[in-house]
């Protein structure tokens, strides 16, 4: 997994509550067996004006004009303001994947869906949750001023907007560890698996028909 | 011994290992694969020359990509079939307990065929790299869905990292009026809470009404505790629970049966276990749902009317109902029961057991599809429900209707095969979600009971079932 440690990055607002995995990426990419290309299909159905293929050369695809994301002065953002329970809905982890493809690294919003949230820390998107009112005026400084940044350090767990304030965030230690190192969590928990084996083989004894 | 829910019975029995902050490995006694979120996690198990931990706990099908006609000849979609052989050729490779491919007669939504096969069992914990697996929590088991690395971290692992959940219990007492199914009590349940309403909760079930209610009953529930927000619903083990499993193929046998039954008793909330939160609701309260927006908690009854924007305060609130009007093409005010439907869709892991097409073919019995509907299409869960129905004669009873009676598979509730709405099409739906885009770009979803999709199929729009 790929390491996160800071990031100094461009902000896109996107202003709706209950953003689903499938508006994030339609299931019609689903299809792929591969892990990365989702980018460019990421918001599919508000980001283009026809309907997206998979395989399609989306280049050529008309824009719409209407979709935050399309407008010139969040083109490069880097960090995505969202509203309540964002990645709602299926659990494909192409979500996450179509995010960090299209260039995102950190998320901020108030609350996101559980399966969501746990899919992006295993793909070094690190998703941030603060007050709703915090989450507001961000996205009232970021819509007031072009080229809107924000500094994000993982380790201090800051988040320091332009006009110098610092916003502290929670994470889980665990998770930060492992996103500050890139660690693999399989590489992590098979250092345990002496441990796994034991507990197997006693539950085997215990309760021999879920091993049938 | 304090009094425990069921959810600290189920977690502390499959702790491995506890990290400092309380991250914890649990065990995983039940991996169910399908087709879509599982070729990432093979292939990257073996670009780590890793093999999995334990094949005997993989039971496999392919579902999200298979046609639903036409089997003979076979997956004309070439993205969808190399998927489909993507999986079958994993199986091949590393094996497993129980694989139904594409065209075997016990195939099937995943979360249809554990159940039936025996494959999900009380006191288990189950993941799927699917939202849905939330459905097999019915049982009195932990089950999760899981995203596609997780997926890879269980089959090396056999394990999952996971933070112990709070404990929300919704309880449903009294006796649901005529007409009113599970489907019904748990839209209500999420247009109460919202579908944000249960992150962060293990959200189990009680109460007389959803004791009454049978196994299908419950997996429906269950099955859209994952639309609340909850990645695990669960119901306790009770006799039903267990009539239900015995003799099912992977269903532990003989004396071996005599100690899970044993055991499986021990599995529900203790009298005066502590829930972190508690949502009471009166069964009796509960009418016929209908959704007109594009999330499962916009939600109203069938007596109801679409809401109008302006009298909502909240602005985000009132711009995401103005959004969803002008996406499903509704107006303000406009009674739920005017609103007339081109396609109908009875299937999907919520509703497309034996028992919910007996609920459907009992309304269309004797009466034919509207005109102005386009196609009704009756999808079975698996191969064992659609020979069921048809051994019940509820084939018969679809086609002399004017539906169509489909092969098994996840079809028009994801429209990842050729099963999807035009767009602009309206469809009553017995599927989960109601996102736009859904059932294929630009259509509208309205979801609601087997009964109440059949009364809007037989007269066109939206009908109070119990009117009928
Ligand atoms: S029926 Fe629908 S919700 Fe269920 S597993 Fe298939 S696609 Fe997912």
């Amino acid at each position: 997994m790929k390491p996160f440690t800071q990031l100094d990055g461009l902000v896109a607002p996107l202003d709706r509550a209950n953003v689903d995995t499938d508006a994030i990426i339609p299931k019609q990419f689903l299809k792929s067996i591969k892990r990365s290309g989702f980018g460019p299909n990421a918001f599919d159905e508000w980001r283009y004006l026809d309907v997206g293929q998979p395989g399609a050369d989306n280049s050529k695809r008309p824009l719409n004009p209407d979709f935050v994301l399309n407008q010139a002065r969040y083109q490069g953002a880097q960090i995505l303001l969202t509203r309540d329970n964002f990645g709602c809905g299926s659990s494909r982890e192409h979500a996450p994947w179509a995010l960090e493809d299209y260039g995102f690294r950190v998320l901020i919003g108030p609350s996101f869906a559980d399966i969501f949230f746990n899919n992006s820390f295993k793909n070094g998107l690190l998703p941030i949750k603060l007050d709703a009112a915090e989450v507001d005026e961000l996205f009232r400084q970021c819509e007031a001023s072009e080229g809107y940044r924000l500094k994000v350090d993982l380790a201090a767990q800051t988040i320091t907007r332009p006009d110098g304030k610092s916003i502290a965030f929670d994470i889980d230690p665990f998770r930060k560890e492992c996103l500050l190192n890139g660690w693999d969590d399989i590489g992590l928990t098979l250092r345990h698996a002496d441990k796994i084996r034991a507990f197997e083989e006693q539950r085997r004894a215990q309760h021999p028909y879920y091993f049938a | 011994m304090k009094a425990q829910t069921l959810y600290e019975k189920l977690w502390s029995s499959h702790v491995v290992h506890e990290e400092a902050d309380g991250t914890a490995l649990i065990y995983i006694d039940r991996h169910l694969v399908h087709e879509v979120t599982s070729p990432q996690a093979f292939e990257g198990l073996k670009l780590a020359g890793r093999k999995p931990w334990r094949v005997g706990s993989i039971v496999a099908t392919a579902d999200h990509n298979t046609p639903t006609d036409h089997w003979d000849l076979g997956i004309q979609d070439p993205v969808s079939r190399q998927q489909v052989e993507t999986l079958d050729a994993n199986i091949r490779e590393v094996g497993s307990l129980a694989y139904f491919p594409f065209k075997d007669a016990r195939q099937g939504i995943v979360h249809v065929i554990g159940p039936e096969n025996g494959a999900t069992l009380p006191g288990m914990t189950v993941v799927c790299g699917d939202s849905h697996t939330s459905t097999h929590g019915a049982f009195g088991c932990l089950a999760h869905g899981i995203g596609t690395s997780e997926v890879e971290h269980v089959l090396a692992t056999q394990c999952l990292l996971q933070k112990k959940s709070r404990t929300l219990l919704i309880r449903v007492d009294g006796q649901l009026g005529r007409g009113v199914t599970a489907k019904d009590v748990v839209l209500a349940i999420i247009g109460r809470i919202g579908t944000a309403g249960g992150t962060g909760y293990a959200m189990e079930f009680g109460g007389s009404a959803i004791r009454a209610l049978s196994m299908e009953g419950r997996m429906t529930i269950c099955n859209m505790a994952i639309e609340a927000g909850a990645r695990a619903g669960l119901v306790g083990v009770d006799e039903t629970t267990i009539e239900y499993l015995k003799d099912r193929p992977f269903s532990p046998k003989g004396a071996q049966w005599e100690q899970a039954v044993d055991y499986w008793r021990s599995l529900h909330s203790d009298e005066g276990a502590e829930f972190d939160k508690v949502v009471e609701i009166k069964a009796e309260d509960i009418l016929p749902q209908v959704t007109w927006g594009t999330s499962p908690e916009m939600v109203t009854t069938v007596d109801g009317r679409v809401p109008d924007p302006a009298a909502v305060t909240d602005p985000v609130r009132r711009e995401g109902i103005e959004r969803a009007l002008k996406y499903m093409g509704l107006e303000a005010n406009t009674p739920i029961t005017d609103i007339p439907v081109d396609q109908v869709f009875i299937g999907s892991c919520t509703n497309s057991r034996i028992e919910d097409l007996r609920e459907a073919a009992a309304v269309a019995k004797g009466r034919s599809k509207a005109a102005s509907v386009k196609r009704v299409l009756v999808v079975p869960g698996s191969g064992l429900v659609k020979r069921q129905a048809e051994a019940e004669g509820l084939h018969e009873i679809f086609l002399a209707a004017g539906f169509e009676w489909r092969e098994p598979g996840c079809s028009m509730c994801l429209a990842m095969n050729a099963d999807r709405l035009e767009p602009g099409e309206r469809c009553a739906s017995t599927s989960n979600r109601n996102f736009e885009g859904r059932q294929g770009a630009g259509g509208r979803t309205h979801l609601v009971s087997p009964a109440m999709a059949a009364a809007a199929a037989v007269t066109g729009r939206f009908t109070d079932v119990r009117a009928l």
